[in-house]
Formats: structure tokens, sequence, C-alpha cells
């Protein structure tokens, strides 16, 4: 049963089309990522959700109480500088009629209460942000952007904190434009491009679309032309310039090999791997299978 | 919703605790002006025939200071606040809580009367106790031009805080707003002293028209009928301007 149905959202400003056609529905209890560009209409697409914009046409329906049971975490907002993070969460807390302990809040974000949120760094407001979206106890959190701009380390945390939502069983509508965040995170994604779904899938769903292609890169003094032949090698490249020729170092050449289904044993029963050296293999990425879904030429 | 609201208050009053400034500007400065000229410059102290007799120190100066705590906590310290707040999307964040945003404004107009109180409370006792300024001779007299002039003041800093892009803005414009306010009020030169032409113009503005009914319920008198009318006309024509064109985000 979805909680979250947007169907055929559209979303003007004056004469800009900021969303032309975005349905896609969230399951209870699921992580549901928007993935896509700046500009491609992710937030506009969440604030409608979140009641925060109307749609210009289509429909969204949330199957909870918008105010009381849909947290959010807003891209561009911050709190007075000298609020303390245990008065903002108690503050905030009191707001609900079921509120979360907001102690245990700021203990999981590794939060000190005492600390003014002037002084917080990227990675700690992003962290109350999210705490101050869960302490109503809500069914649905809407989180937009939150690694953007923080750290490696800060980035981690914070999706620490996000994976011990789910286990809570509140929906997640997370918007993001990092697509290590999607693979640690999403159970689902919609890829937005242009205002448009260009698609809805699992993560390995996403990738398996874009190809699912695997490539080989290894060094040989051996003839790779017999290759070639497999049914499971799209193509050899062997690569000319600086790794080109039989080097008198005994490097080889560099051979890519492509192709899909289980080419490594194809290979491998051709061409020894002992007569290989410094064999990788590389898969389609989520990136990959991003810029495929959205094109290249969009910027 | 009470519940939340006084906490929504208790957490507005504290945070302007934590502001230094506003509370120098709002509290310290004209309770300490009062006291530091009154009591160090003679001429403020000594009846002067072209005020009626009165010492300057008395309803005129005592007037201006409380005029000049209302004005900086409406034109600086209110606007100021909401804008930061709308500027930071504190304002939207509420709005998607079961709490609405209007309730953080009220807060906010909470905490900046009850400043204005404890201000306007602590120049009439202190200058009374300090420096024998007669107290208000009746006290509900001087509560009704201090409550009309204190609401004419914090709509026109509502509707600053409406029309101004950001903190910037606000805290220019405010400023900008205040001396010639202040002027007008008879802040460097008591209305008595005025031009002629100079005290007419002034008897229209929202500040020269609560400075005058300040210093008459501070004399004992009552406010002039006129300066009671120019008072509620911009109080009625700010605070509907600026519920017109509030936005919240």
């Amino acid at each position: 049963m979805a909680i979250i149905t947007v169907d055929h959202l559209r979303k003007t400003y004056g004469t800009k089309v900021a969303v032309e056609d975005v349905s896609f529905s969230v399951e209870e209890g699921e992580v549901f990522g928007i993935v896509g560009r700046n500009g491609a209409g992710k937030t506009t697409t969440v604030e409608c959700v979140a009641g925060l914009r109307t749609p210009t046409a289509g429909t969204v329906t949330v199957d909870a109480d918008l105010k009381e049971q849909v947290g959010v975490q807003l891209q561009e907002c911050s709190l007075p500088d000298k609020i303390r993070v245990g008065e903002a969460l108690a503050l905030y807390a009191s707001f609900y009629s079921r509120p979360a302990g907001w102690r245990g809040l700021a203990e999981e974000a590794g939060l000190d209460l005492r600390a003014p949120f002037g002084k917080l760094s990227g990675g700690q407001r992003q962290r109350l942000s999210v705490a101050l979206a869960l302490v109503g106890s809500p069914r649905v959190a809407i989180l937009d952007e939150l690694t953007t701009g923080l750290d490696p380390q800060a980035r981690r945390d914070t999706w620490d904190l996000v994976s011990r939502i789910r286990e809570r069983g509140v929906t997640v509508l997370l918007v993001t434009h990092f697509m290590e965040e999607v693979e640690r995170l999403c159970d689902r994604v919609a890829v937005i491009s242009r205002g448009r779904v260009r698609a809805v899938d699992t993560p390995a769903g996403l990738v398996a679309r874009a190809g699912g292609e695997q490539r080989l890169i290894f060094h040989t003094d051996d003839p790779v032309d017999r290759l070639r032949a497999l049914p499971e090698v799209a193509s050899v490249t062997v690569a000319a310039g600086r790794n080109a020729g039989t080097g008198a170092d005994g490097s080889g050449v560099e051979v890519t090999v492509t192709g899909s289904g289980d080419v490594l044993s194809a290979v491998a029963a051709v061409l020894p791997p002992s007569r290989t050296r410094g064999l990788r293999m590389e898969r389609t990425t989520l990136d990959d299978a991003f810029l495929v879904l959205t094109g290249k030429e969009e910027s | 919703m009470t519940k939340t609201f006084g906490k929504l208050a208790a957490v507005e009053a504290r945070l302007f605790l934590r502001e230094p400034m506003a509370v120098f500007f709002a509290i310290v400065l004209p309770v300490g002006l009062l006291l530091g000229l009154g009591t160090t410059i003679p001429g403020f102290r000594d009846a002067d025939p072209s005020l009626g007799g009165q010492r300057l120190v008395d309803a005129p100066f005592t007037a201006m200071m409380v005029l000049l705590s209302i004005v900086t906590l409406a034109l600086s310290v209110l606007p100021g606040s909401l804008v930061v707040y709308r500027e930071r999307g504190v304002l939207r964040r509420l709005s998607t809580t079961p709490v609405r945003p209007s309730a953080l404004l009220a807060a906010q107009l909470l905490i900046n009367v009850v400043v204005a109180v404890v201000a306007t409370t602590l120049t009439l006792v202190l200058g009374h106790l300090v420096l024998g300024v007669p107290l208000p001779g009746s006290p509900g007299t001087f509560a009704v031009v201090f409550v009309l002039g204190s609401l004419t003041m914090l709509a026109i800093g509502l509707l600053l805080a409406a029309v101004a892009p950001n903190a910037r803005v606000v805290q220019g414009v405010g400023s900008a707003l205040m001396f010639p306010l202040l002027f007008l009020a008879g802040m460097w030169l008591p209305r008595p002293l005025m031009p002629e032409i100079l005290r007419r113009i002034s008897d229209f503005t929202p500040t020269g028209a609560f400075g005058q009914g300040l210093m008459d319920a501070l004399g004992g008198h009552a406010p002039q009928p006129l300066h009671l009318a120019v008072l509620a006309g911009w109080a009625l024509a700010a605070g509907l301007a600026a519920a017109r064109l509030f936005r919240w985000q």
C-alpha cells in the first residue's frame, strides 16, 4: 500500500516549468530516492509532497497527516545562531502530540545538547536537521540534499543516521545527487531530469537498464583476436600509444574486453589468467547509469 | 497549543537575552542616558521656563528615553529577527509542523512588548529614585499612551519586516528611519522649542505624536486627541499593510 502517490505532477513558476510530469509512488517503510542534477525539479517535487507548494496540475496524495506525521528536513533552512541544540529539539518536540524522546535523538545523532547552532559544523547541522525532522515521531521523513557540502566523514555519519531511521519503520523520501548515497540508502529511486521521471527502479535495476556492461582490462603478450568470437564478448580493444606493443619490460599490450554475462569465465577459458597481468574488472556504476538515463548534454 | 506558545515565547526570550546589542540598545542605553546625562549635565535639572517650568530631565527627557527604547525594539530588534527567521527558512520550516509560523511572530511581538515594559519601568523608577522625576500622575493614562504608541511602532516594524528583502536592508532602512523619527519626536530639540512649522509636522508623525503623548501623560496631562488619532491611524495603516505584504518565505 503506497503511503505517497504522486500522479502527473506539474509545477510552473510563471513561465518557467520546474516539474513537467512526475509520477511515482512510495511504499510504506521504504527509503525512496529522488535523484537528478541541480535544477532537475527534485526539490520542487518533494516540496509539493510536503505541502509547501501547491501543484499547478496533477495530484499528490500522502496517506498521513502532513503536519503531524510528516517530518521535513529542508535544503535551505537553518536556526538562529544562539539557540542550543537541546532547546531546538525540546521546542520542536513540543509542537507534536506524540513526540519522540528528543534526548535519545540527540544522542543518536551525536549532538551536544548545550552547543549553540551557530557553532555547529556542517555535518552537525545536518544531523540536527534530521533529528528535528524525526522529533515528532513521523511516519514519513522527507530529507532534501542532506549531505551536500559535507566532508566524507560527516557524510558517512549522516548516512548512518538515515539507516537507523529505516530501522524504525519510517518511510523516507530522500532527495540527492550522490549516487553513492543512493546505493547505500535507497530501496528504490526515481531518476528525474528536466522535470520528468526517466526511470523508477532499484539501484541494481537502474544499472541493468543502463546496459549492465562489464569490462575486463589486462596486459598480455598472447594474441587476443580469438576472444572476439566468444558470445559473451561485445568488443575487444588493444590499446595504442604508450601501452601498445610488446614492451621490452614484458608489460605486453593493454587489452580491454567488454561484454555481458559471465565474461570473466568465458575469457579465462580461452586465455588462462596466468598469461595475463594486472587483470581488473569494471562494472557499470550507478553513476554511469545515471548519465545514460539523464543524457549527457544536460548540465 | 498554549503550552507550545509558552515554550516558543520562552525560547524567544532566552534568545533575546543572548543578544548583548539588543539588550544594550533597548534597555541599558535609554536608562543609562537618562541617569548619566541627568546627573552630570547641570542644566538638565534646572526648572526651564521654556518647558513650562519643568526640568528638562522630567517629562521631556524621560519621555524621549522611553521612546528611544520602543523605537529601537520596533524598528531594529523586531524586524531584524523576523527577517533573519524568514531568510533562514525558519518560518517556512515551522509551516511544515503543527505550529503556524504566525505563532513565532506573535511570540516575537510579545517579547518586544515585555522588554519595552521592563525598559520603561526601569526608566521611570530609576529616574524617580535618582533624579526625582515625578512618576506619571495617572498611570492609566500613561498606560494607554504607552500601549497605543508601542502598537503603532511595532506595526511599523512589522511593515518594515514585510517589505525588506534581507537582513542587511532591514538594518539599513531601520536606522535610516530611526534618526529622522527620533528627531521629529524631539530627541535633540524638545518639541516645545521647535519652530511652529516643524512642530506641526511632528504632530502627524508616529514618533512626534507618541513622544508628545508620553510627555503629556508623564506631566500629568491628558494626551491630546490629535496625537491619539495620529497614532491609531499609523497603527491601522501600517498594520494592514504589513498583514497584506508579509511573506513567510
